[in-house]
């Protein structure tokens, strides 16, 4: 396993005010890991994202992505592999019409037009977003907006993709939508793409392959979504929602019911309880 | 209500005039207000209004829309006609009371500056009814370029505009949900007298203010993380072509130049 994100002794804080934003934060990612980040409100994730690509500079500390160092000399380097997709869908729309905006990220970057065309072409494709390459954003819904996101993140080819709570701003059809989208991503450039996705939604953070918990700039645990979901209380203490299959099996506990002590996924609750009916 | 506030507004179409550059829109657009004033009779005008009429029909829009353009404007051709009418003191006297005369060459002016009004505002509505927004944007740009020798910020420029222009919508939509927070709260925003109008506009304004200064930030955000440093190394997605049928229309309008010239000597 390589390293692909690196962060040793990063501090930040901000410019206005006395308390870091974040306190001495190590963490390592590697390549084609797909890595949630949970917390609750300002605990310091979008900082957290914005440092990885320079949006920010550590107060202390030293970052390299893909084994280039974090730093203004850097930074044009370090955007082409690092791609982001903010909260606000409007926010972060740039060109007059879809096509527009996939084109931009390239455009920055100088690429030939003939080039340019094919790659928004085939990012649009990928997103299946091809057919409104001239809808203006007012003619779009937040999810589609947030799927041209995607594509202008796609189309500059990184190799980290963040998603900065992209999906909170969306109704529950276009969150599954788009977590659907970025696991097919996923699975098709497997190593290739590295995600690292900043949610409050439980479930999303659920199906990464590993959790890292943020509380107050501080990094408080870091492993597979089964072993940091599975300690409801602590998840309550750091002021985080608590899966449904974990609510359950407490309800469960309490009414004396012998319920397995490792995590379940929704549908892994489901299979027990059938097992167990079945079996009584 | 803020819909039907923008006066002609792009709508679409795929008419000969539509299919135009919008570069040869703009510069013939912008040429027309200088050459109108070639026409100083009774033939020139009729030569200008005929122009106009063909160059409208070939929109595909119809007369109606153009109509309506005008409208918002009238009041100002109404004061502009007005004081031809009685600044003009040349000519023979038709009316005379206290200090207001009318004579025969203020009738004849205001006529004139009437019409010539009313061509300028119904060809450069053409432009806007029949462009994108976007597509005036860039015609500018493409149009501006040597400025750039001076060290004039043409593409900054241009993409301020068109960002500009790609809010509009947004902020209406905004506009419009904070006016109905607004109401909710019992403000009422098309009652009373002026003052009272204008003061109920203030809790509009202020959240509306925030929040766009609050998008700036985050959009200038999303545009460094994808790679924005302004300069000129930038390349360009979207391009304008010069077809043969936007060299037709200059000739065309090189020709409507010379014959409205020509008609001084009828
Ligand atoms: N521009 C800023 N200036 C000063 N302080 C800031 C700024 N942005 C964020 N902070 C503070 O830094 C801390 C971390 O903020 P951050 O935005 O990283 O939190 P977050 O975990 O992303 O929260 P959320 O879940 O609400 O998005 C918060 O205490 C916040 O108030
Ligand atoms: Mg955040």
């Amino acid at each position: 396993m390589t390293p692909i994100i690196e962060l040793s002794h990063v501090t930040y804080s901000y410019p206005n005010s006395d308390t870091p934003a974040l306190k001495d934060l190590s963490l390592t990612i590697n390549q084609g890991e797909w890595v949630a980040i949970i917390g609750h409100n300002g605990s310091g994730k979008s900082t957290l994202a914005k440092l990885l690509n320079y949006l920010l500079a550590p107060t202390a500390g030293d970052i390299t992505i893909a084994g280039t160092p974090v730093t203004e000399e850097n930074m044009w380097a370090i955007r082409d592999m690092v791609g982001m997709v903010f909260q606000n869908p409007d926010n972060q729309f740039v060109g007059a019409t879809v096509a527009d905006d996939v084109a931009f990220g390239l455009e920055n970057r100088g690429i030939a037009r003939e080039e340019m065309i094919t790659r928004v072409q085939a990012a649009l494709t990928e997103v299946q977003m091809a057919a409104f390459a001239d809808r203006e954003p007012a003619r779009l819904s937040g999810g589609q907006k947030q799927r041209v996101a995607i594509a202008s993140v796609l189309a500059i080819q990184p190799k980290i993709l963040i998603l900065d709570e992209a999906t909170a701003m969306l109704d529950p059809k276009g969150r599954r939508e788009m977590i659907a989208l970025v696991h097919e991503l996923k699975t098709r450039m497997g190593d290739e793409l590295t995600v690292l996705s900043i949610t409050h939604d439980i479930e999303e953070a659920a199906s990464a392959d590993r959790v890292v918990v943020i509380n107050d700039g501080d990094l408080i645990e870091t492993g597979a979504p089964a072993q940091v979901f599975a300690n409801a209380d602590k998840l309550r203490e750091f002021g985080l929602a608590v899966p449904f299959a974990e609510q359950l099996k407490e309800k469960l506990r309490e009414r004396g019911i012998d319920v397995p002590a490792s995590y379940l996924t929704t549908e892994g609750m489901v299979d027990w309880l059938w097992q167990s009916i079945s079996t009584k | 209500m803020f819909t039907n506030m923008i006066i002609g507004r792009y709508m679409p179409g795929n008419s000969w005039i539509h299919r135009l550059d919008a570069r040869t829109k703009l510069i013939l657009s912008v040429a027309f207000i200088f050459v109108v004033f070639f026409a100083n009779n009774v033939a020139g005008y009729v030569v200008a209004i005929a122009f106009t009429l063909l160059s409208i029909l070939l929109t595909g829009l119809g007369v109606g829309v153009f109509i309506r353009g005008v409208r918002p404007l009238m009041f100002l051709m109404f004061i502009t006609t007005l004081l031809q009418l009685f600044f003009v003191q040349t000519g023979d006297v038709l009316w005379h009371w206290a200090f207001l005369t009318i004579t025969t060459d203020g009738v004849t002016n205001s006529i004139a500056v009437f019409v010539r009004f009313m061509l300028i505002i119904m060809f450069s509505t053409i432009l806007t009814l029949t462009t994108q927004p976007l597509a005036v944007a860039d015609a500018m740009e493409s149009l501006l370029q040597p400025l750039k020798k001076v060290g004039f910020p043409v593409a900054e420029l241009a993409l301020m505009l068109s960002i500009a222009l790609r809010f509009v919508p947004t902020l209406m939509d905004e506009a419009e949900s904070i006016m109905n927070a607004q109401r909710a709260r019992g403000v009422e925003f098309n009652e009373g007298n002026i003052i009272s109008r204008i003061k109920a506009f203030v809790p509009l304004l202020i959240p509306l203010f925030i929040n766009a200064i609050k998008r700036a930030i985050e959009l200038g955000d999303a545009m460094e993380a994808r790679g924005y440093r302004g300069g000129d190394n930038r390349t360009k997605y979207r391009v304008l072509t010069w077809q043969k049928q936007d060299t037709i229309a200059v000739i065309g309008f090189i020709v409507f130049t010379v014959l409205l010239i020509a008609t001084k000597w009828l």
